[in-house]
Formats: structure tokens, sequence, C-alpha cells
């Protein structure tokens, strides 16, 4: 058994570094004939920046993604100072006409992102020509490499039951050497992919074959971190399914996560994309989705006939009744840890990292002054940006449409809620993001705390305080703080996903949805000792 | 300004310590030698087995205690003066008190065994003990072989503790089938195999004979009483129970017996001593409860109710219905009223027992055989809310009414197969009853609390 995981993990290794190298494979060069015709295709008004583009990628030498996108961009910038020039040597001479004509050479968009797509076409190597192949060495040898290693533990962690032992002993996961290597691989990817996706653009090749039968057309970097995303969540609820095989609750809120995001973040919009709709996920809500309300999506929905209309109807309603109503039956729990992506991440390949979460009273203060500082900017966006939007001007009170979208997307979108979010879960714990950052769970735990039926029963007198509850607690509560008091737990930022309650040696938490009256119960006095003193106390308190 | 001082920083200690602090503005000192900080006694065996860091076994951040004004002071008293209200400590400094509380809790049985302060022998009760446990046994390669004698909580938890490094532990029980003195044998028989079934070697109806150590005065094996047979071990723990850890108080006079001397307000026979939790003695027990009870509540409430006392609200210590849990290996353990094993059976009591064909589920109902009144539950793979049985015990419930409504004092978590049907029936088939089974209804659980609002 031990050998099988050693394989297991030896293979996923394996995988991983064959991975990590495709990135350095391949040639992007073109041949005269293919770069003809790519920019016949694409139709650049600017003939510098296609001499430019022929000098660097025309050639018989063979360059690799990093050095192709040295010279794209190095192409770009050339082509876009020389008309910047010449737009401030017009704009001197006030000869607006010649000024306004320049404009259409120069080349619009990120760097990177224009890497990325030339990249697409002139790449060559390995992982395009061999994409089956390639798939089955890194996503097929890592997924059964990763199998091979969680499998056995459910002969080796011996019966049924909440085994942590050992968890402060490795270093994986108490914070060691290991933990931080992974997080430096998390950051890294996480970086590449918001930032210099065109690094990358060997994985997208991989998926090509798998993204053009879903929807149609080529990889993009996210269809990349989808598929990736929902392989890395399908061979860590396995593990999940393991080590809590004697735990309903968390087998089928595991199934459940991994239902959602499966078919609705992934498998719906791709196929919606295929279908010429708009691709939507239908279980992202906004202000998680931040973008909802950008001009462009709106404008996409109210082009897209009646399944745009329904999206953009949906898409309301979710967030002003759906979402608060069943807030107010079941608590925050039936988004953030049954049907959320990001809690569905955390909760499969960011198990093994829950108990890393602060649970200091300083780690509460600064969670409640962050979250709500983001609902707050991710509201404040929206304003600036419907307002923008129906009144065709470009700001509000002086504060830019454009400036505060790209502000909030690079700031939450990518920082927060990716790099940090996740890339930090071997030391931060696997719900930084969710618990510092997320608007919607902002807002969710809003209602949760004030109009909720939902809470966590302390169980009388049996807590002995060991403290299991709060160290896995993965919103960094104090669960024991409370369950001491016989205090019911009626926190904001509680996501129920219930793991204090299975780690709890003396059954004393059980999460329920209950009667509202009586929810919030102070006590003085636990259940132990004679009414009597309970009432002389309950009394004094009166 | 009055100074309250209290000997030990365990569950009972802090306890009174902080409903003092709540009532009153006096002067309070914790002392003790263990560890500067409160911690949970029972989580050491977390610490071992990588469950937890130490520093979580604290319940209380750091800054809590100078932010409550409450002094903690390390050192261990050695001698008490209640004639000039002086504690001495084993440095010769002192300090004085106008109140004291003793809450020195319990330390390890040990029963005169040849051999039992050699190196490698230990309790598992003090911080001290598990910081030991963490050098003599970090792994299977220094220790290979551990023997524990005494089939109690403790020794329960030493096997897992020990069994989470693998290494191959001998559990010496005295008893012919697990904790039978306390639990039915249903139940101590389910345990049996649950213990075997993790690979403990489990050795019934045996005895310490002696300790046999080597020329460096370190354990090489253990003899066991009945058989004679000899186990080679590198570590031997004692987990025979506990007893109060009270030497200190010799020559004091403050009375003791087992443990320290107290009547129903906690006080001693000294003016402005007390006593509270495991090392306190009741002069008489309270209902069926034994005059030493070293459980974790107790002590809790005990801190509870001395502080009323000591802030000017003189108030008895009356622990309300027996309740209290476990969790043996996988299994887990609540149980509420009493219930007492066929060996310490009430003569009117009777069980009405129930017990899942294959998983580790069973519960024990014991009721009044004339009257059917229920007794007590014990269950087992199974939660159950104190608040409602608490309630049913109060209002002297039947056993049918308590069978009827026991799926609103299910406590298992959602979605858990509940057996609440099969148990009904047995017993309906046992009692040519008709009992049916209600539906969980919230107003029946909240009933009580809804009432106080």
């Amino acid at each position: 058994m031990k050998r099988t995981q050693q394989l297991g993990l030896l293979l996923f290794l394996s995988a991983l570094t064959l991975f990590t190298a495709s990135v350095f494979t391949g040639n992007f060069t073109f041949t005269q004939q293919e770069f003809d015709s790519f920019v016949e295709e694409k139709g650049y008004k600017s003939e510098l920046f296609v001499e430019e583009l022929e000098k660097a990628l025309v050639t018989d030498e063979n360059i690799n993604i990093f050095e192709f996108s040295k010279r794209v961009r190095n192409a770009v910038a050339i082509n876009n100072q020389y008309y910047n020039e010449l737009i401030a040597k017009y704009n001197a001479e006030k000869n607006w006409a010649k000024k306004g004509a320049q404009y259409q050479y120069k080349i619009n968009g990120k760097p990177h992102s224009i890497s990325f797509q030339i990249a697409k076409k002139s790449g060559s190597g390995f992982t395009k020509e061999h994409p089956g192949l390639s798939w089955w060495l890194t996503f097929g040898l890592g997924i059964f490499g990763a199998l091979l290693y969680i499998l056995p533990s459910s002969v080796l962690l011996g019966k049924p039951g909440i085994k942590n032992n050992h968890i402060y002993r490795d270093s994986a996961t108490n914070r060691g050497f290991i933990a931080w290597l992974v997080l430096v691989y998390l950051v890294v990817f996480y970086l590449v992919l918001y930032f210099k996706a065109d690094y990358v653009v060997n994985w997208t090749f991989i998926l090509d074959p798998i993204s053009a039968s879903l929807n149609g057309g080529p990889a993009s970097q996210w269809f990349v971190y989808g598929f990736l995303y929902c392989s890395v969540m399908l061979t860590m609820g396995v593990r999940m399914y393991i080590k809590y095989r004697h735990n309903k609750y968390q087998m089928i809120r595991t199934t459940s996560v991994l239902f959602f995001q499966i078919v609705f973040a992934f498998l719906i919009p791709e196929i919606m994309t295929s279908l010429n709709l708009p691709g939507y996920d239908f279980k992202n809500v906004f202000p998680l989705d931040y973008d909802f309300f950008f001009e462009w999506n709106l404008k996409r929905l109210t082009e897209s006939g009646g399944i745009g209309l329904f999206i953009l109807v949906w898409g309301i309603v979710l967030t002003v009744i759906i979402v608060p109503v069943m807030v107010y039956f079941f608590g925050k729990r039936w988004y953030c840890s049954w049907v959320c992506g990001c809690g569905g991440l955390a909760e499969t390949l960011g198990d093994p990292y829950r108990q890393h979460s602060d649970k200091s009273l300083n780690a509460w203060k600064l969670e409640r002054w962050l979250i709500h500082s983001v609902l707050v900017f991710s509201l404040g966006m929206t304003v600036v940006t419907l307002y923008c939007y129906f009144s065709g001007t470009s700001s509000l009170l002086g504060i830019k449409s454009q400036w505060i979208k790209d502000t909030y997307s690079f700031l939450i979108g990518s920082w927060f809620a990716g790099v940090i979010g996740t890339g930090f879960y071997p030391i931060f714990g696997n719900r930084v993001w969710c618990r510092f950052g997320c608007p919607l769970a902002a807002y969710l735990g809003l209602v949760q705390r004030f109009k909720s039926r939902f809470r966590i029963t302390t169980n009388g007198g049996q807590c002995i305080s060991c403290g299991n509850c709060s160290t896995y607690c993965e919103q960094g509560i104090d669960v024991r703080a409370y369950a001491q008091k016989g205090e019911n737990i009626v926190r904001a930022s509680c996501v129920g996903c219930g793991i204090c309650s299975a780690v709890c040696p003396r059954g004393v938490l059980k999460l329920e949805n209950g009667p509202e009256a009586g929810r919030i119960n102070p006590t003085e006095i636990l259940l132990g000792n004679n009414v009597d003193l309970m009432q002389l106390v309950n009394k004094k308190v009166k | 300004m009055e100074h309250i001082v209290i000997i030990g920083n365990g569950i009972s200690g802090v306890t009174a310590a902080r409903h003092i602090r709540k009532n009153t503005t006096k002067k309070i000192t914790i002392v003790s030698s263990e560890h500067p900080y409160f911690f949970s006694r029972t989580a050491l065996m977390y610490v071992y087995m990588g469950h937890l860091k130490f520093s979580q076994t604290q319940p209380y951040e750091k800054g809590f205690w100078n932010k409550n004004n409450i002094n903690l002071k390390e050192g261990h008293v050695t001698a008490v003066a209640p004639a000039t209200k002086t504690l001495t400590f084993k440095d010769n400094s002192t300090l004085t008190y106008d109140t004291l509380i003793i809450a020195t809790g319990s330390k390890p049985n040990k029963f005169g065994w040849p051999g039992q302060d050699l190196k490698g022998v230990l309790g598992m009760y003090h911080k001290q003990d598990l910081e030991q446990l963490e050098q003599l046994a970090p792994n299977p390669k220094q220790c290979k072989r551990a023997v524990i004698v005494g089939g109690g909580l403790i020794g329960i938890e030493l096997a897992e503790m020990l069994r989470s490094r693998n290494i191959p532990v001998t559990f010496l029980v005295r008893e012919t089938s697990f904790w039978n003195g306390v639990l039915p044998a249903q139940e101590s028989e389910m345990l049996n195999k649950h213990i075997a079934a993790h690979h403990i070697d489990l050795r019934l109806a045996s005895n310490l004979k002696e300790i046999k150590s080597d020329e460096n005065g370190c354990v090489t094996s253990i003899v066991i009483e009945e058989t004679g047979e000899e186990i080679a071990c590198n570590v031997v723990g004692l987990t025979a129970g506990v007893t109060p850890n009270i030497d200190f108080l010799e020559g004091s006079g403050i009375e003791t017996k087992k443990g320290v001397l107290v009547n129903r307000f906690l006080a001693t026979n000294v003016e402005d001593v007390y006593a509270i939790g495991d090392c306190a003695e009741q002069q008489e027990a309270i209902g069926l409860r034994r005059n030493i009870e070293a459980v974790w509540y107790t002590g809790r409430m005990m801190g509870e109710t001395v502080a009323q006392t000591i802030c000017g609200n003189l108030t008895q210590y009356s622990p309300g219905h027996w309740f209290n849990s476990a969790k043996f290996l996988d299994i887990e353990y609540q149980t509420y009223g009493w219930v007492f094993s066929e060996r310490h059976k009430k003569p009117y009591e009777a069980y009405f027992q129930w017990q899942h064909p294959k998983k580790n589920c069973c519960i024990t109902i014991s009721y009044h055989k004339d009257s059917m009144t229920f007794l007590g539950i014990n269950t087992f793979g199974i939660r159950m809310r104190h608040e409602k049985f608490d309630q049913w015990l109060t209002e002297k419930q039947s056993i049918h009414y308590v069978l009827k409504h026991l799926k609103s004092a299910n406590f298992d978590p959602e979605f858990y197969d509940i057996y609440e049907h099969e148990i009904v029936a047995k017993f309906n088939a046992e009692h040519q009853t008709k009992i049916k089974i209600a539906h969980k209804s919230w107003k029946r659980i909240f009933s009580k609390k809804l009432q106080s609002h």
C-alpha cells in the first residue's frame, strides 16, 4: 500500500514536471507562407508592425515562447512608439486630420494577450502535434498518479472516522518546506495565468481537441484553467470521499460542489458557446460575478435575444431574491460550501490546509473591515458602470468607469481572489478569499447573521474545550469560544462546511435550520448546574 | 483589596477566576507549576497525534488574562499555612491570600507496583507526561512496544495515541471486559472488538505484577500477574485512574480524606479556603454521584458555583442530572442520566437495549421496572441532544415518552442514517406496546428554551 502511494506520488510529480516543462517546448516561428496568410487574415493596417513581426518571427532559428513573446511585444512597442510620436507631432502642429488618421495603425490590447493570439497561430511542437499523447502524459498521468496516492488511504487511514493524524507533523500540512514549495508553484501559476498567459500557450494546445469538441473553438487559457480546475476538484474530491466516508453530510456536500463546478461552471457555458449563445455560469452570483453589469456583458446579453434576456433577469433575481431567501432558510452554506466554485476548490484541494486560518480576534477584526470594504468597492464600481452605461458618459463624480473596473479586476479579481486566495492555501488556509475578500460572502453573511434560521447548535455542557473545532474551522471562527459557553454559533462568516461538527470528539456541535427565536442564546451558566442556579444568574443578567 | 488566590489553572480554577471577575473587581491570582496558561488537558492526546499544536489547546488568547486583570503566577506550592494565610513555594518564596481556592486536580494512580518509578513509566495526565511521551515514544523504532496498565478512558486514549505512530500496544485491563464496571455488557463487548480491530493487544482480566528494567533503570519488560507472561516493552503507561493531587496540604490543618473535604458550598473546614474540581471530595454524596468526580464539566460547574459564593452570593453546589461523553477510538459515547453496568445495577433498574447489526451503534436505556420512568441513556455512535434529555429527566418522563420523541433528541449531523424506527420497533416487540414514533418537531426541541425567553 505504502509502495503504491509512493509510486503514485512519483507519477504525479513526473506529470507535474512534464506539464511544467512543456511550457519551454515548441517553436513559435512562422514560415514566410504561414506569415503571409496570417497577416492577410488579421488585416493589420500598420505596415511597420507587419515588417517588424516578419523580421522577428520569420526565421530559420527555433524560438521558444519566451523569446517569441519578447519579440512580439517588442514589435508592438516599436510600432506603437512610432505612431505615438507621429500623433504627438501632428498634435503639436495642430494637424487634427493627420493626427486622427494615425490611431488605426496602433496595435491595441495587452502585449501578452497579443502575443498569446499570435502564438496560438504560429506555435508548433510536441504539444501541438500530439495533443492526445501530451494530455495523457500530463493530465492523464497526473490524475492517475494522484489517485494512486489517494486511493490506498481508504485502507491506510484505518477504520472510518476522523483521521487527522500527523497533520501538524507533516511538512506539507504544517507550513513546512513542502507547503512553501506548493505556495510558490501556485502563485507563479496564477501570475502567469492572469498576466502572462502567452507563456503557457503550449498548455492550450494540449486541450485544443477537447475544447473543439465542447465549444467548437480552440482552447484559451481560461479553458485550460477551467479544465484543470475541474480535474483537480474531482481528484481531490475522491480524497474527500475517502477521508469523510463515515460522514454523510460531507459526502453529499462534496458531490454537490463537484456537480455545480463541472456541470454549471464548466460544461454548460462551453456548450452554450458551441451553440452560439452567450456562455454563462448560471450559479455565479453578482457581486462575486463582478462583471455581470459590465457594458460588454450587458451588450452581449441584450444582443442575444431571449436567452440573453433570461440570463439578465435570472442574474438579477438570483442576487436579489433567491440568494437571500435561501440564506434565510439554510444559511449561506447552501451557496458557499454546496454550490460555489471557489468554495468547491477550497473544500477539495484546500481541505488539507483548512487548519491554517487565523483564529485570533485581530484576524476577525481584519476580516470584517476587509470583506465589507470589498463589498462596498464592488457595489460602488457597479453603480459607476451602470450609470455610465445608461447615461452614455465615461465617469461618475470623477470616477472613470474604465479605471474603476480595471482596478477592481486587477486588485480583487486577479490578485485577491486568485493569487492570494488560492496561491496562499498552504500557509493562510483554504478560505482566505471567501473569508476576507468575497463580496458575495459579505452579502450572504449579513443576511445569515441578521435574518436566517441557520445556526450551529451547541450541546449543553458536553464541551471539553479541546480546540479541534476551532482548529479545523476554515473560516477562522473560534468555534470553541462559543461551544464551551454553550452558546450557539451564529456568525456571518460561517460557510456551514460541517467540519467542526465532524471533528468534535464529544458530539457538541450540530448544524441546523430552526426557528429564529432563541437562535442567538448567550448563556451565563451552562447546562449541567441545577436549574435554581441558572435562574439566579439569568435574573442577575436581566 | 481582597486577594483571591487559586492554586491550579485547570478548568475548575480558571472557571472560578472568570466568574469571580465577572462579578467583582477583587484581585485574582492563579498559580500553576504545570504551564503558565490554561489549556485543555483532555486535548493533550491530539497534540501527540498531530491533530493540534499545543497552543491550540489553549482556549484563551494570551492577552485575555491581562485584559481581565487576572494575574498568572508560575510556581509550585509546597505548603499552605491557613493561620497566616500564606502559601510557600518550592523556591521558598511566599504569597499571602485572603481567600484560597484549591483546584489542583488529580495525579495518576500508582498502586505500589515494583518498578513503578522507573525511567519509561509514565501517566497521561500532565503536560509534562506528554513531553515525556514524545521523548520516549516518538516512533516505533525508539519504542518497540508500549504496555498500558488500566482500562479506563485515559488508557484507551493513550492506546489510540501510540497507535497513531504505529507503536505496538499491549493493553492490560483488570476487568473481564473493557470498562464493564461502568458500561453494560453489550457496550463493553462492542468496545472489546473495536479495540482489537485497531490492532491493540487487549489483555482482559490481566493485572500488572512488576516492571523490569536494565542496568540504567530503563524499562525493559513487564510481567503479568495472572499468567506470569513477560512482555518486552520500552514504555509503560499507568492509567489506572487518578487520585486527588493534594500532598502539599499535609500538615496544613485543612481536612482531607482521599481529596479535600468540602461541604455543599465547596468550603473546607478552614475559613476562606475552598476546594473545587477533581481534588474536592464531598462529605456526603450528592444524589447517585461519587464523592469525588474527576470529570471536566463538574470541575467547571464547581468553579461557577464557588465564584458565586465568594462574590457574596452564597450558593450550593447542585449538579443537575448526570451526563458525560467520551470517544473510544472511532466510537463516540454519550450518556444522560444514570445507566449502571450489570455489576452496579440498582434493584429497580431495567434495560432496554438496541444494537445495530453491523455498525458500531448501540443504545441502552435504563428505566424503572415498575413505574417505567426513564432513568438514563447510553448511546454509542449516535449523538443526542443534551437539553432534551435533561428536560425529560427533570420531568420524569416514561421510557415510552422518550422513545416516542426520540427523533427530536437526535443530534447527529444532517443526512445521517437514523435508527429511531428500528429502536422503537424493537421495544414494541419486546414489550407488546404500540409506540408510534413522533416526527421531529422544532417546537418540541426548543420548547423549554422558548419559554424561558
